[in-house]
């Protein structure tokens, strides 16, 4: 076997100022034959348990929602990230990716999954001390007990760490009393467990708790009226006198915030495998029906107006998708290295996510606004049946909406992400001040024209992915060393930068996705990959490029602002390509297939 | 109890697949336990549960078709067997099931009342035959009541109750059992169920495939002006050709 030397892992946000192989990175078309059974296996249960009832789902007071948690524990979905030791399987962080991924089809109940797999059962797992454990991830990993996580208040949403439920330890010292009053918790309404956040007496920080529905005191309002998820229980939930056992406290007094933000970061990334499932089966059922709804006596996909939004939908979906892979891969590794190093599996995992919550933070933002995208232009192909109730669109476009609100805003994580970075590279652990300062001496410099060698393969497409980092280290840094510290008032240029940011990653990762699988099936097999690639690296380099002038344009003035925007056109410069023309070639091969095929 | 179930190795049901050189081309195509057998081994896996006895998978297919076998190992069955060669025609696969039936002496030997690729059933009768056992098809219920089986027939216009004693052939059909997922912790432990792959016993082939045709293609339909009678009859007389 050819001995591939790996070089040393690629650090959390370090994409912006290093180079990856493609060899190194993890594409979806690497899973084994188990994780592809167990991907089917889940197909298998939306098809039979979901798909057929969503009427019966979507009415929220049905309790449906409790069987199909219920089958899911059944079939041990609900105890996929959950050891061994405490009922579960035990299985990889990509493996879980990939179960969120195709249960992410299944609308309301994908986000029942998510939130008592993730939000409910993790900070218990991560958190929670060793009779914790015992006492309650056997029950969760087999769903005979339902979890809900309870941290936004009516005052508190964003702002988490502002929320006024508070606890006081009772006279004898046994209990916390809990009082407080919790919006928007999914799954509240069937929960058997909540996590609950709040101030123990006059704390600055959260604390954690893990709160039994049998301790009583917890009283709920009606499910809330929602515009889409509606099968998904959400609930206000008030605790008034509610005692909890001290030794329920999760982690540490203060450490709450903490919890509630690394667990969110598995959230983010998790979301973003959830969308994935959710675009594919979209984009089939717009394809499907571009196929069969005739207009002027012919299908309406021979349209080039269909056409350009199945090509589209098609390159989108495919990018993201090779982004949170590579993501989700870089996490395992991370933790797969720290638990080699003797660091415990709780910890480990913890720390791995931590160390890529940049690139959690990207995927989430991306990933939802790709589904929002799809699912639009998805109606729009349905025309006025897309309007209507009896075609799936409706609820797909509904349910989508979610996604860009939850797990944070995507305004909060674009600023998180950008954050993240600027504060990393302070610290020193991201080493992106020394690039930042090579890119505005090339800035001044005369442009070097060095050739590019066209028979290596995507050599011109690698150049541009070199260029479009360049902008965003060129940007990020003028705008870091114009405002200090301050820049975080600046959203509007926060979030330029972090799309820049964005673009960047998922335009770099269908490239190596793209590069990787030329080497295993070679060029010819790879066509429409090759398209895929082509054009979203084409659109990351026109949207880096609006980004970034916007960006500038807000700061900078005079002689700097000409250097910039000069910088930011040789930066973000692409040969044109005919984008039309490939995604017409795309769109075709994803008709002719009827489904998304990729 | 020992039970052996046959499953097929076939193109997922849905997949549209194309012709090249005359020949179906299965590249990129998702391959499935073909529908009926999962039936068949749904029921099998209850029966086995129920009797405490062991269920064995066979399959006659080159291995590409392991993948398929490990599903049925991650549905339930205890052990797999693939005899290593290219299902020619029914003839050949009945051929190597007998073979195996034959020393291993099962109670109960279950498949589908088809596969759902060239759909013809004629396996479970042909394998019943080589073993001279009794064969019910299609078999849409079975119980066991110690050493006899009670099922349960669609026939023309009504249903039909059997009563076979074992060890006995049959060809299922839903409703017999509902399709099982495999559950996360079965397809963990699929890959450390034992596949024993066997070299095929010789079997003349009496049949080849000369050609596949597609059926031809339905021309569209043509609407005729309720004012035009004339036109209505030269088109069927001369295009239809049906007057």
């Amino acid at each position: 076997m050819e001995m591939v030397e790996r070089k040393e892992a690629l650090k959390g946000g370090e994409f912006l100022i290093r180079e990856s192989e493609a060899h190194d990175v993890f594409i979806p078309e690497d899973f084994t034959e188990e994780q592809r059974m167990m991907a089917q296996a889940c197909t298998d249960f939306l098809r039979t348990e979901v798909f057929p009832n969503v009427d019966k789902m979507e009415d929220v007071e049905s309790g449906f929602m409790i069987e199909l948690m219920n089958k899911a524990g059944e079939l041990g979905l609900l105890g996929i990230s959950v050891p061994e030791e405490y009922g579960g399987l035990g299985m990889s962080f990509n493996t879980s990716m990939l179960v969120a991924d195709v249960l992410g089809t299944g609308g309301s109940f994908s986000t029942a999954f998510g939130a008592h797999t993730g939000i409910g059962t993790l900070p218990i797992l991560y958190y929670g001390n060793e009779e914790q454990k015992r006492k309650y991830l056997p029950k969760l990993a087999t769903g005979e007990w339902k979890a809900s996580y309870c941290l936004t208040e009516p005052d508190a949403g964003s702002d988490a760490n502002s929320g006024k439920t508070k606890a006081r330890l009772s006279e004898d010292g046994k209990h916390y009393i809990i009082n407080g009053q919790k919006m928007w918790i999914t799954n509240a309404g069937f929960a058997d467990l909540f996590i609950v956040f709040a101030k123990i007496d006059d704390d600055k920080n959260l604390t954690a708790f893990i709160v039994e529905k049998s301790y009583g005191g917890i009283t709920m309002n009606d499910e809330e009226k929602k515009l889409g998820i509606k099968g998904s229980s959400t609930r206000q939930v008030f605790f008034n006198d509610c005692h909890v056992p001290v030794e329920n406290m999760l982690s540490t007094r203060g450490n709450g915030f903490k919890i509630a933000v690394n667990i969110l970061n598995i959230g983010r990334i998790k979301l973003a495998a959830a969308v994935i499932g959710a675009c594919k089966d979209v984009i089939t059922m717009a394809t499907n029906y571009a196929n069969e709804r005739k207009q002027f006596g012919k299908p309406i996909s021979s349209f080039g107006a269909i056409k350009h939004k199945i090509g589209e939908m098609s390159a989108l979906t495919y990018a993201t998708e090779s982004a949170a892979y590579r993501a989700g891969q870089c996490i395992e590794d991370k933790i797969n290295s720290l638990i080699a190093e003797g660091m415990d599996e709780a910890q480990a995992k913890l720390k791995g996510v931590e160390q890529f919550a940049i690139e959690c933070a990207i995927m989430k933002v991306h990933g939802s606004e790709v589904l929002d995208y799809v699912v639009d232009e998805s109606l729009q192909t349905y025309g006025g049946m897309g309007f209507s109730e009896e075609a799936p669109m409706a609820r797909a476009y509904r349910d989508a909406r979610i996604t860009r609100i939850y797990e944070g805003t995507n305004e909060i994580n674009r600023m998180l992400l950008v954050g993240m970075i600027l504060k990393r590279a302070m610290a020193g652990e991201l080493d992106v001040l020394g690039p930042a300062m090579a890119v505005a001496k090339e800035l001044t410099s005369v442009p070097t024209f060095s050739a590019i060698d066209a028979s290596v393969l995507f050599a011109e497409e690698k150049e541009a992915i070199k260029g479009l980092k360049k902008a965003v280290l060129m940007v990020a840094g003028k705008a870091a060393q114009t405002f200090g510290p301050a820049l975080e008032e600046q959203q509007e240029i926060m979030m330029h930068v972090a799309d820049m940011i964005i673009e960047t990653y998922v335009a770099e990762s269908a490239l190596l996705r793209t590069e990787k699988l030329i080497g295993i099936r070679g060029e010819a097999a790879c066509q429409q990959y090759i398209n895929m690639a082509r054009l979203y690296l084409n659109r990351a380099a026109d949207k880096v490029a609006y980004h970034g002038k916007e960006a500038i344009n807000s700061f900078a003035t005079g002689d700097e602002q000409k250097v910039m925007l000069m910088g930011l056109k040789r930066f973000t410069k692409m040969n044109p390509i005919n984008a039309t023309a490939i995604r017409r070639e795309l769109a075709d091969f994803v008709i002719e297939q009827n489904k998304y095929p990729f | 109890m020992k039970i052996l179930t046959c499953i097929s190795h076939v193109p997922d049901t849905n997949a549209k697949i194309p012709f090249k050189d005359g020949q179906p081309d299965l590249n990129g195509i998702s391959f499935v336990i073909a529908p009926y057998d999962d039936f068949a081994l749904a029921r099998a896996v209850e029966l086995r549960d129920q009797t405490k006895g062991k269920l064995t998978v066979l399959n006659v297919g080159l291995a590409d078709t392991e993948p398929t076998i490990r599903k049925a190992l991650a549905i339930g069955a205890d052990d797999a067997i693939r005899v290593n060669a290219h299902p020619h025609d029914a003839f050949y696969v009945a051929s190597q099931i007998a073979a195996i039936a034959k020393q291993e002496n099962y109670d109960l030997i279950l498949m589908g009342r088809e596969s759902s690729d060239f759909n013809g059933g004629q396996v479970h009768g042909m394998v019943a035959e080589m073993l001279g056992l009794p064969c019910v098809v299609p078999c849409m219920k079975l119980d066991l009541n110690g050493n006899v089986a009670v099922m349960q027939r669609e026939i023309e216009g009504g249903k039909e109750i059997v009563e076979v004693a074992l060890p006995f052939v049959a060809g299922c059909q839903e409703p017999i059992a509902e399709w099982k997922i495999p559950n996360m912790r079965g397809i963990m432990s699929a890959k450390t169920k034992p596949l024993k792959v066997v070299e095929p016993v010789a079997v003349e082939n009496y049949t080849r495939i000369i050609k596949y045709e597609m059926p031809p293609q339905r021309s569209s339909v043509k609407m005729i002006d309720k004012d035009n009678i004339g036109e209505l009859v030269r088109l069927l007389r001369e295009e239809a050709k049906v007057l």
